[in-house]
């Protein structure tokens, strides 16, 4: 009994690649519903079909059958500007490759979104060295992408994509090239981006402890939903006390 | 961890009275050891008996207002104590290794459904620690270390188990017949036996499953 439409909804999505022979079946029948201010982790092995599932997601790819929602809109309907507006304003990516300018310094890469929506040079600076500050970069504004290591390439990537209040971040892989430490910082950020913005942000990762810091995780296998995770009543459970014999 | 070594590490800090100890052995341990408080008094009983603490005060008290101090000797105990690493050739997931196994050669389980249950309860203790670990101060070092520590240890099962899971999955796939090319890209609807195709493995582990407790 929902009185508002999730954020995401997929629809007994499947998704084809090439004909005949070559004919790959990557995702089957999938089905998910992402709520606003939920964080949503996607496991599974190799091939299994993860970023498949974050291109339909995040609109960049359509499915062969099944229906894309966001925001209870069907994509299937909406014209081709209203699509490009969504993937500018209301969805932040991070790739497996996260793809930075490489003309551009950090903080340029990460305000250049903001600028393209209409802010202003200045204020969307000031937007793009907060979000850098937020994930240890303060330091490296001004660097361009060649002149950082790939795990503050990877950051920037993450800054860009959470700028400028993102109702849906779609993340692939975000803490590959990331020490725990660091990778935590990121899922930490993502995940009170969720709690406190109301974002929506759907993570796909092979590390369980990124893939804790999610809400709920789903599990896929040959481009399937095998299982997901059932919330905890409360985590207090774990520190009770039993006394040892 | 026993009390006997959080008392000399307590201790090591400087003297103190039995009941402080108490309450800073709960204060410090409650959270993250399962350890009893009951025991902080026979505990430090013992300890003096052993030369490993002194104290002076109400003799015959019950040990609360008695003050303690650490020994030479109890000083030496400690050190040692913490360079020994603790017993890790017994590994606590021998229970899991075991139903892994044991799954191979049931007739009609599902490896991999086998393999999931286990993986998604783990991976929900995980986000369990999690939550713990976001909402606890930054400067609460043990809580956030003994979470961490935690965490490590059911991603290396986890780990196990997507490894196990792809080892399977290779074995059963050059397994199958060669006439059945739709095999490869057409995955195995999800409730059939990947046992029929296996080869039947001897249980070697079975003279190392033990019977814990
Ligand atoms: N453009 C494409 N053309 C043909 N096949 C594709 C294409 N993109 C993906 N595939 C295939 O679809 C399946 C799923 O790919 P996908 O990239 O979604 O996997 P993944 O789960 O993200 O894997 P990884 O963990 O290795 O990134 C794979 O078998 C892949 O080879
Ligand atoms: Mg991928």
């Amino acid at each position: 009994m929902r009185n508002h439409p999730p954020l995401v909804e997929l629809r007994a999505v499947s998704k084809t690649y090439g004909q005949g022979h070559a004919e790959v079946h990557a995702l089957h029948d999938v089905s998910l519903v992402a709520d606003t201010g939920e964080m949503v982790a996607v496991m599974g092995p190799s091939g299994s079909g993860k970023s498949t599932l974050l291109t339909i997601a995040g609109t960049l790819e359509d499915p062969t059958s099944g229906q894309v929602l966001i925001g209870g809109q069907s994509l299937a309907s909406m014209p081709r500007s209203a699509k490009a507006r969504l993937r500018r304003q209301t969805i932040g990516y991070v790739f497996q490759d996260f793809n930075l300018l490489p003309g551009l310094t950090a903080a340029e890469n990460v305000s250049l979104p903001l600028e393209l929506d209409g802010m202003s040079a200045r204020k969307a600076r000031v937007a793009a060295l907060r979000a850098l500050d937020g994930l240890g970069l303060e330091n490296r504004a001004g660097h361009f992408p060649d002149q950082l290591s790939g795990g503050e390439r990877q950051r920037v990537a993450i800054a860009r994509a959470t700028v400028g209040q993102r109702k849906l971040v779609l993340a692939d892989e975000p803490s590959g090239a990331l020490d725990s430490v660091n990778g935590e910082a990121v899922m930490r950020l993502l995940h009170s981006a969720c709690k406190n913005n109301a974002m929506t942000a759907i993570v796909v990762t092979h590390d369980a402890q990124l893939a804790s810091w999610a809400d709920r995780i789903i599990f896929i296998r040959d481009g399937r939903i095998t299982d997901q995770t059932i919330p905890a009543v409360g985590p207090e459970s774990l520190l009770t006390v039993e006394p040892e014999k | 961890m026993s009390v006997r070594h959080a008392m000399l590490a307590l201790l090591s800090e400087g003297s103190s009275y039995g009941l402080h100890l108490r309450e800073e052995f709960e204060a410090r341990t409650g959270d993250v050891w399962p350890l009893n408080v009951g025991q902080v008094y026979t505990t430090l009983q013992r300890l003096e008996r052993d030369g490993l603490v002194a104290s002076e005060g109400d003799e015959d008290g019950p040990g609360a207002q008695k003050m303690f101090r650490i020994t030479q000797d109890g000083a030496r105990e400690l050190d040692t104590w913490l360079r020994t690493p603790p017993d890790l050739s017994s590994p606590p997931r021998d229970e899991l290794v075991m139903k892994v196994l044991i799954a191979l050669r049931v007739p009609g389980a599902s490896v991999s459904e086998v393999i999931q249950a286990h993986r998604r309860y783990l991976v929900e203790l995980m986000q369990q620690w999690t939550r713990i670990k976001e909402d606890a101060d930054p400067a609460d070092l043990s809580l956030g270390l003994a979470v961490d520590a935690e965490l490590f240890r059911l991603d290396a099962v986890v780990r196990w188990l997507d490894a196990a899971d792809a080892r399977i999955k290779r074995v059963t796939a050059d397994a199958a017949p060669a006439d059945t090319p739709a095999a490869a890209t057409t995955p195995a609807p999800p409730h059939t036996s990947v046992i029929e195709s296996l080869p039947r493995m001897p249980l070697t582990t079975n003279r190392k499953v033990r019977t814990r407790r």
